[in-house]
């Protein structure tokens, strides 16, 4: 009976989480879709079949580096520029994934490779926003990832078969709104001067390195100055920690 | 529906690419121990990578760009729900779009 109960309860739980990460995702998600759409469009009109278009969706999963791959699609497609060009436009999940395995302890091991699947930016950023108030459970994760990913296939395939966007999504402000959305998430990490200069390293490094240095490095080598600042400001008594 | 070969292995290596990137930051941290300066510098990985990510939009874009981001700054330091900070974003960069040409 008390097991019967404690199940309830947890999936009681887990299910309001889910419907919580769903709520916290649903605006994203209403911006990304005529992205999508965007997309898909492009991806028709550089040769791909609407199957193909969204077998990358389905598969590859990140924005940015999906559009970096119509610029360079070619027939027949270079697949190995192809690969290395994504892989160093999503060079910046490797630092995303480390701070994120801090808070994957309540996360069963099985799920894990699906929580690494769905890591796109604002994923991340709202687990690591969660992760500051309450632990960071699966059902809330998916929540957050399941949904954009339907939201993304769908409406890349919706783009690839109709062949035509809502417009350009920059004259509705929406390339806009994940800056203002990461400005958002940006706020509740803030404690104290000592963000400031993290801040200001890696603001300076990544605009400096999005002027000076080909490729999407930026983001990467802006977080790299950060956290080496960070580092560098630590204090000697918290380095001793953990003795 | 077509399915050429050589666009597929370009889809499956754009995903092999990507997955090593999303998996490879947890492979490592397994390896790292979670204490003094490593600690502090991961501590400071959301703010930084956040960063990092806006600051060509803030700051090497345009002025109706970087006002909109003050604007949406101020927003998000009120507390107001995300949502109600993406949209004060939005209108905003929009209303100085506009204005500014």
């Amino acid at each position: 009976m008390v097991e019967t109960y404690r199940t309830k309860v947890t999936n009681v739980t887990a299910r309001e989480d889910f419907r919580r990460g769903c709520l916290d995702i649903l605006p994203i998600a209403a911006v990304a879709f005529p992205i999508g759409l965007l997309w898909g469009t492009l991806a028709v009109k550089e040769g791909l079949s609407p199957l193909e278009a969204g077998l990358m969706s389905a598969s590859v999963f990140a924005g940015a580096a999906q559009f970096v791959a119509l610029d360079l699609w070619r027939t027949p497609p270079p697949w190995l520029l192809l690969s290395f060009s994504v892989f160093v436009v999503n060079i910046r999940h490797v630092l995303m994934g480390a701070s994120l395995s801090r808070h994957i302890g309540s996360i069963p091991k099985a799920l894990r490779p699906l929580v690494m699947l769905l890591m796109v930016d604002e994923v991340w950023a709202l687990a690591e926003r969660r992760a500051l108030s309450a632990p960071l459970t699966a059902a809330y994760y998916l929540g957050l990832g399941l949904p954009l990913w339907v939201n993304w296939l769908v409406s890349t395939l919706i783009g690839a078969v109709l062949g035509r966007a809502l417009g350009d999504p920059h004259a509705y402000g929406l390339d806009f709104a994940f800056s203002a959305l990461f400005i958002a998430i940006l706020a509740s990490f803030w404690k104290g001067p000592r963000t400031g200069a993290v801040l200001a390293a890696s603001g300076l490094a990544a605009a400096l390195a999005k002027l000076l240095v080909p490729g999407a490095w930026y983001i990467a080598l802006g977080g790299i100055a950060g956290v080496s600042v960070a580092a560098l400001l630590a204090q000697p008594e918290v380095e001793a920690d953990g003795a | 529906m077509e399915l050429d070969p050589i666009t597929l292995l370009a889809i499956a290596g754009m995903a092999v690419a990507t997955f090593a990137t999303r998996t490879a930051g947890f492979a490592f941290m397994r390896f790292m121990p979670l204490k003094g300066r490593m600690k502090a510098a991961l501590d400071a990985m959301p703010a930084a990578i956040l960063m990092s990510v806006i600051a060509p939009t803030v700051v090497a874009t345009g002025v109706a760009e970087t006002l909109a981001a003050v604007i949406t700054a101020g927003a998000a330091m009120l507390r107001l729900p995300l949502i109600a900070v993406v949209i004060v974003g939005i209108v905003s960069v929009v209303g100085l779009r506009i204005v500014l040409g």
